[in-house]
């Protein structure tokens, strides 16, 4: 069997394990790449509109131009990857096991790791809709992979369940290659991905966005014939009377992705509500040495927060290797991080209490849209140590906050912070 | 006889510069003056201005290629061009093929139905 070693071991090509791999790699530290895939880039490569990039570059690139630009950076700093290979295995001593056509089965021991494997769409045994098992189904991503690379078209005429961006870009993008597509269809009272993206990929080309409805039924017993939609009540259950039929080729679902963590698992990692990894604020999971960014520790809205989130992982891994490796391990005393009223989930999971008097980025999602809200935290005590307004949160968008903790008073003797997304009391509201 | 002066709305546009999405109207006096209604800051009345007046957007697709690593280059305009003319422009892409090797950035198609865009390379694509 085939060995290779390294100080970090990056699983994953994408927008994370690119922009992670670069930064170790800038430390001076000898990093690996695995990729699954033929080429480096993950899916920003069949991303192929435009709005990528504002964050990062200050300028407005396509999906495949954002990805160039890390590879060049991976080539010019000459990073070692292997392509067409899967992980299959991270045993909990940070022994990793894969497997590729022309090696067969490999070994890479490693210092420390960087989980870098994105996320994956849900599909419909995800969301439990009934019918028959017709062709014509897939996922929004699988479906921008055939048009967008391999260069076909799954179907003529189209029903999209989900109004996720990549489910409104999809209808605007099939719309272009001459196809028709029927209806966009949400469960929700409202849309679900960017206010831009409704306007200029479904209300430009006239394309009807149904909200509060859902797809009850798949016709067809070869191919798709059509699906049955139906109206939803406030508790999402289907209103008996209000189904009608649509007649269609092809359904596609874009109705959320989940973070990939089975190599996660394994390792022995614990993962928290929202599918990801249970991480502290330098992003290292509950296995010491094992650190994860981008998708596969939380869905993002722009891949330019993916990016950031990974090197911020990469400069944390280098400290470790730097700083603690090898050396005997410092049992940290932690600071729980709760989720509170209005909200899903948050990252991280806890917070060092050695890391108290330094900037911690806070993400999470909020469960339902609220306007003019206070964010709060509390201690365990129920005393609020921090509050800062808000004018609106929505689930689409998720929340960066940085905090100096010790700036805003906490001491080391606290034991948890619960976030908490609140109404804003009258007399506040004023002053917006 | 034109007895009674008219304003009208003649156009709606839901402002995308921010999640507040403005609904902005665009009314005519009887002087067939257009007024904007309904933005709350500079940037949403210059969308809407723009918006009503000369619509345009960044087209981004794909472009056959001959010998290459993958059969497709993802490909955009070099600047946005007029939303009327998307469509032309889909079915002249449509109508190309390109020969790999392919540089991010490199021109496929020059000028494009004289908008004074270029159709350019999304990526670098390399030979099979």
């Amino acid at each position: 069997m085939k060995s290779y070693k390294a100080d970090v071991l990056v699983i994953g090509a994408g927008a994370a394990g690119l922009a992670a791999a670069i930064e170790v790699k800038k430390a001076g530290l000898k990093v690996l790449i695995i990729e699954r895939d033929k080429e480096l880039g993950g899916i920003t490569l069949q991303c192929i509109h435009n709005g990528f990039g504002l964050k990062e570059f200050e300028e407005e690139l396509t999906g495949p131009e954002y990805a160039q630009r890390f590879i060049n950076q991976v080539l010019d700093l000459k990073i070692p990857y292997i392509l067409d290979t899967m992980v299959i295995e991270i045993t909990r001593d940070k022994k990793i096991y894969a497997v590729n056509n022309k090696e067969g089965l490999i070994e890479v021991s490693a210092k420390a790791i960087i989980l870098a494997m994105g996320c994956r769409e849900k599909t419909r045994g995800a969301i439990n809709i009934p019918g028959f098992r017709p062709a014509g189904i897939y996922t929004a991503g699988q479906a921008q992979r055939f048009v967008n690379i391999e260069g076909y078209l799954p179907g003529n005429t189209y029903v999209i369940l989900g109004s996720g961006d990549i489910g409104m870009i999809m209808a605007r993008r099939l719309t272009w290659e001459g196809c028709t597509v029927k209806a966009v269809v949400e469960i929700q009272p409202y849309v679900s991905g960017l206010l831009r993206n409704q306007v200029q990929c479904l209300e430009d080309y006239d394309i009807p966005l149904i909200t509060s409805y859902t797809v009850t039924k798949i016709h067809g017993r070869d191919r798709i014939q059509g699906v049955s939609i139906a109206k939803v009540s406030k508790d999402y259950d289907r209103i008996i009377g209000s189904e009608r039929f649509i007649e269609c080729d092809t359904l596609l679902l874009s109705v959320g992705l989940i973070p990939e963590n089975e190599l996660t698992l394994q390792a022995g990692a614990t993962l928290s509500n929202n599918g990801g990894p249970l991480v502290d604020n330098n992003l290292e999971t509950t296995i010491e040495g094992i650190f994860a960014c981008g998708n596969v520790l939380q869905v993002h809205d722009l891949v330019d927060m993916v990016t950031s989130e990974a090197k911020r992982a990469g400069k944390n891994v280098v400290d470790y290797i730097q700083n603690r490796y090898d050396k005997p391990i410092k049992k940290e005393e932690k600071i729980k991080c709760v989720a509170g009223e209005n909200i899903n989930y948050l990252k991280p999971n806890n917070v060092n209490k050695s890391d108290i008097d330094s900037k911690i980025i806070f993400n999470f999602r909020v469960t339902y849209p609220d306007r003019r809200v206070i964010i709060q935290f509390r201690d365990e005590n129920n005393k609020v140590i921090f509050k800062r307004k808000k004018v609106y949160v929505i689930p689409s968008e998720m929340v960066e906050l940085e905090v100096n903790l010790k700036e805003i008073g906490v001491e080391t003797t606290i034991k948890e912070i619960r976030i908490e997304i609140i109404p804003r009391p009258e007399v506040l509201i004023e002053e917006d | 006889m034109k007895g009674i002066s008219e304003i009208s709305t003649v156009k709606v546009i839901r402002c995308i510069v921010c999640p507040t999405g403005c609904e902005i109207k665009a009314i005519k006096d009887p002087n067939n003056t257009i007024t904007f209604e309904g933005y709350t800051c500079k940037r949403g009345l210059e969308y809407a201005e723009q918006e009503f007046y000369e619509p345009k957007r960044i087209l981004t697709t794909t472009i056959r290629v001959e010998n290459g690593f993958i059969p497709l280059i993802p490909v955009r305009t070099d600047k946005p061009i007029l939303k009327d003319k998307l469509n032309e422009t889909l079915m002249i892409i449509a109508q190309t093929v390109v020969d790999a090797p392919i540089k991010m950035g490199d021109i496929l198609i020059k000028n494009v139905l004289n908008s004074g865009a270029n159709i350019i390379a999304s990526r670098d694509l390399g030979k099979v």
